[in-house]
């Protein structure tokens, strides 16, 4: 799977204004709605499941990068946003340091199969250092697709 | 988080260079495959031992002590992974996380229960 098959483009956020794990998840969801990749209607119910499955265990994996993600009923494809912070969120993350990165992942209940091929995508590159570099030096979130899209056709990036 | 390299090294000494490898397939069981939450459960059991372990599918060797690593297999239900166990606790470490896969299967749910 590719970044392109699932990520919101319109719905990055360059610089999140939230300095804690919850408003970030709130605004990346938020964001998403307002670009049109969820409807309104679910919205909080939304960030309040991502919030509690980060309470559960934290997807701040290290390396200053989070996933936050659910599976929920109400969405028919896989759907992404990310958020960059060149503040740092405070995400809990495992190695105890500020996130810079985050990816947020909605999946539809009934697919493990496709959530594990986006996850798979996500940290084939996010495990790189130099992509990692790359994401968080992006000014403006037509420079994010663009990474992006490049990632998508460059497997060495 | 490979901690363990030099200990091998300093334990097997010039007089026992034998390496302790262990390998075994294990086959995912769980209907949801190994996202973040068994992927963390993996990592945390495999970070327990000495032994250097390292998991592959048909394409990719990983590291099994790193969670974004493991991530990456992407390993759906019913795919087969190798495990591989290198160091002083290989034998264990396979046991644990062979154990783990295949009859917690990761304490979660199974096509059809």
């Amino acid at each position: 799977m590719k970044f392109a098959d699932f990520v919101c483009f319109e719905a990055t956020i360059q610089e999140l204004q939230a300095d804690n794990r919850d408003d970030a998840i709130m605004e990346l969801v938020s964001s998403l709605e307002n670009a049109g990749g969820l409807s309104k209607r679910i919205l909080k119910d939304i960030a309040r499941d991502i919030i509690k499955r980060e309470n559960e265990a934290s997807t701040g994996m290290g390396k200053g990068v989070a996933i936050p993600h659910i599976k929920h009923k109400s969405v028919k494809g896989i759907v992404g946003v990310v958020g960059l912070s060149s503040a740092g969120v405070d995400f809990f993350a495992l190695d105890k340091h500020p996130v810079h990165l985050v990816i947020l992942l909605i999946s539809p209940e009934d697919d493990p199969d496709k959530h594990l091929q986006a996850m798979e995508n996500i940290f084939r590159h996010l495990q790189k250092e130099k992509f990692r570099k790359f994401l968080r030096q992006c000014s403006g979130s037509e420079e994010v697709k663009d990474l992006l899209i490049e990632a998508d056709e460059d497997p060495s990036l | 988080m490979n901690l363990d390299k030099q200990y091998i090294g300093t334990k097997a000494g010039k007089e026992t260079l034998e390496k302790v490898v262990h390998e075994m397939e294990v086959e995912i069981k769980n209907s949801d495959g190994l996202h973040m939450r068994p992927a963390m459960q993996f990592v945390d059991i495999a970070n327990k031992f000495d032994s250097e372990i390292t998991v592959s599918n048909a394409q990719t060797n990983v590291d099994g002590k790193s969670i974004m690593q493991i991530s990456m297999l992407a390993a759906t239900y019913g795919s087969k992974l190798k495990i591989r166990a290198e160091g002083p606790d290989a034998q264990e470490a396979i046991n644990a996380l062979r154990e783990l896969v295949e009859e917690k299967h990761f304490d979660e749910p199974m096509p059809g229960r």
